[in-house]
């Protein structure tokens, strides 16, 4: 393992401001991903983590505001130039009837290749390693509209693995999928990061999953920032409050100490001894 | 383990283009043969050998003028018109990602045939009808670009366009029937004709006047085959990879229009090609762009070619428009595929 921690952070934000039309969503964002881990955004629906990664990704133009990418504004580079270093999966994204997954990986290698150069054996290299190391290779000639939801999820983070970028955002890249599947994605995602070194910036619905996986969690909530740090420090009660207006109480794994959090029913008020209770067996 | 997987991954591949190159010689090959099917079959009777004999040896006989004139500029120009209208169909499928799209959905046909009309109600009389094809050229191109303005929002939405083109088609359309109810009665029957589609009296200056518009259009689209198939992963991923959305999309645009219009200034109303031959051309080598473009426009030019011959000798004496055979025997063909292969749309 490397110590990606006293590296600088090479995808920045400053002040974002951000919309659609005429309805801000974003409202001054500053952040600052850290190299080398793997970074989840977490809020409720409309706090603006999906307005925030497409900004961050220049698939959106910030109204005000800018995101550096090694210190160049991004919405100023070259799209091309910027796709050699960041990848973005989109949500939900539809492959067209009758492309083969070897096919769809294989359009991950689109901004290394020019009208005349190509260097067919370093494509065929990337293209092969994203498939084995995504478990995609024993279906590359299937096509990717008859495969499973999480197969097929794979097939798309195996395309943006081929453009070998050393930044990769992905939005809600597990949503639609089995707990199972959902767990086996991200551990695909923590390695990505914790083996070969890449920057992982994710959105995430389920706030257990993102709590065990990442590293650093961004809150958001009505377009701003409300608090980041590892999921030890930010992921707690109060917080959780803060963040979505949820009356849980957090516990921890006793396996991994990664924290857990239990919603309280409304009906039935925990008692105190209750939690005492939880938090015993947790320890 | 892994060896053998590359290993089958990379015949696989191999196979593959293999399979392409097998369709496009096949393809061509049975272009070559029905160039010579027509070069022999019309309402004069040539064999085989005075064919070879004329296009060999050209002198001043009644065959000679029958082939250099007469069927060989013909042909080409079928061939040309086929082959720009599928590749304009394929094109434009892809950019607004739907099966059913044809180069009307975006108004070039109902823009050229208005302009057509206009030309021969108004101007037939003052203008030689060698201007027919500049006019509806024109009327391609600005109803073109009133599609592309009007569904203008930022940036073209495709699925916005297409709603626009049907919107605007309907009008055009409207203008050119009441155009032809009250225009005399050579005229109409002219514009009726000219509706149709037909290759009649094709000439080597129509030849000379489509051929540019492909020799510039089929390179620059095969230039941005990449983007279009990156683009058919949605505009989201395509922007992730690094292409330059609203640019490739006018330049494919662009090069759509000026194929697909170009042909139906010379050909007329033949349009529907534009939306069968990309698909059984799909059939046999997949929708990736750099491949479909030149099998569509092999595929295109064979269904032009032969509606044009059945029309020149199916009917003897009477000469008929392609547009008839395009749309008469083409679309229950297509209808028939679709049929028999289930295809989901």
């Amino acid at each position: 393992m490397t110590q990606p921690s006293h590296q600088p952070p090479r995808l920045t934000g400053e002040a974002l401001q951000a919309g659609y039309d005429t309805r801000r969503v974003l409202d001054g964002v500053d952040i600052a991903i850290e190299e080398g881990k793997l970074t989840v955004l977490l809020g409720p629906n409309g706090s603006g983590k999906s307005t925030l990664l497409k900004t961050l990704a220049r698939t959106l133009t910030p109204s005000d505001g800018h995101v550096y990418l090694d210190g160049k504004d991004i919405h100023r580079s070259k799209t091309r130039e910027v796709a050699k270093r960041l990848g973005i999966l989109p949500q939900g994204p539809v492959a067209p009837e009758g492309l083969s997954v070897k096919q769809l990986v294989a359009m991950g290698r689109f901004p290394h290749q020019g009208l005349w150069q190509k260097n067919a054996q370093q494509d065929a290299e990337a293209i092969r390693e994203a498939m084995t190391y995504t478990h995609v290779t024993e279906f590359a000639e299937r096509n990717v509209d008859a495969l499973s939801g999480g197969q097929r999820q794979r097939c798309w983070i195996a395309m943006v693995l081929a453009q070998q970028t050393d930044l990769i955002l992905l939005d809600e890249p597990t949503t639609f999928l089995d707990l199972k599947v959902q767990v086996d994605l991200l551990e695909l995602l923590s390695r990505l990061a914790h083996e070969k070194g890449r920057t992982l910036l994710l959105v995430l619905h389920d706030l257990n999953l993102a709590a065990a996986y990442a590293d650093q969690l961004v809150m958001m909530c009505d377009g701003r920032i409300v608090t980041s740090g590892a999921p030890s420090e930010v992921f707690t009660a109060p917080n959780l409050k803060r963040v979505f207006d949820l009356d849980a109480h957090v516990i921890h794994d006793p396996e991994s100490g990664s924290p857990i959090c239990v919603p309280r029913k409304r009906n039935q008020p925990a008692t105190e001894s209750d939690v005492l209770a939880l938090q015993r067996c947790a320890m | 383990m892994r060896q053998t997987v590359t290993l089958t991954l990379d015949s696989k591949v191999q196979s593959d283009s293999k399979r392409l190159l097998h369709s496009l010689i096949m393809l061509s090959l049975l272009l070559v043969a029905s160039v010579g099917l027509s070069l022999c079959l019309g309402s004069f009777p040539t064999s085989f050998t005075q064919v070879l004999h004329a296009l060999a040896a050209p002198q001043s006989s009644d065959i000679t003028f029958i082939i250099w004139e007469l069927r060989l500029p013909r042909i080409l120009l079928a061939i040309l018109v086929g082959a720009a209208l599928a590749i304009a169909g394929a094109i434009l499928q892809s950019i607004v990602r739907n099966p059913l799209a044809s180069p009307d959905v975006i108004g070039i046909t109902s823009g050229a045939a208005l302009a057509a009309v206009l030309f021969l109600a108004l101007l037939s009389t003052t203008l030689s009808i060698h201007w027919l094809p500049v006019a509806a050229m024109l009327g391609a191109l600005v109803s073109a670009l009133l599609v592309v303005s009007l569904a203008w929002k930022g940036g073209i939405s495709p699925s916005r366009m297409v709603l626009v083109g049907i919107g605007l088609a309907a009008a055009m359309g409207a203008g050119t029937t009441l155009l032809i109810v009250i225009s005399d009665d050579s005229a109409a029957m002219t514009a009726y004709v000219w509706l149709t589609g037909s290759l009649y009296a094709a000439q080597w200056d129509d030849v000379r006047g489509l051929l540019p518009w492909l020799v510039i259009a089929v390179p620059i689209s095969l230039a941005f085959a990449r983007h279009a198939d990156a683009m058919a992963l949605g505009d989201a991923v395509a922007e992730g990879l690094g292409v330059a959305i609203l640019r490739s999309r006018l330049v494919l645009l662009a090069c759509s229009v000026a194929l697909a219009g170009a042909a139906v200034a010379f050909a007329g109303g033949l349009s529907f090609v534009g939306l069968i031959a990309p698909h059984l051309a799909a059939r046999l080598v997949g929708r990736n762009m750099a491949r479909l473009v030149p099998a569509s426009a092999l595929v295109g030019a064979l269904i032009v070619l032969y509606a044009d011959l059945l029309g020149r000798v199916a009917f003897l004496p009477k000469d008929l428009p392609a547009g008839i055979f395009v749309a008469g025997i083409g679309a229950p063909f297509f209808v028939y595929l679709l049929h028999r292969s289930r295809a989901r749309f």
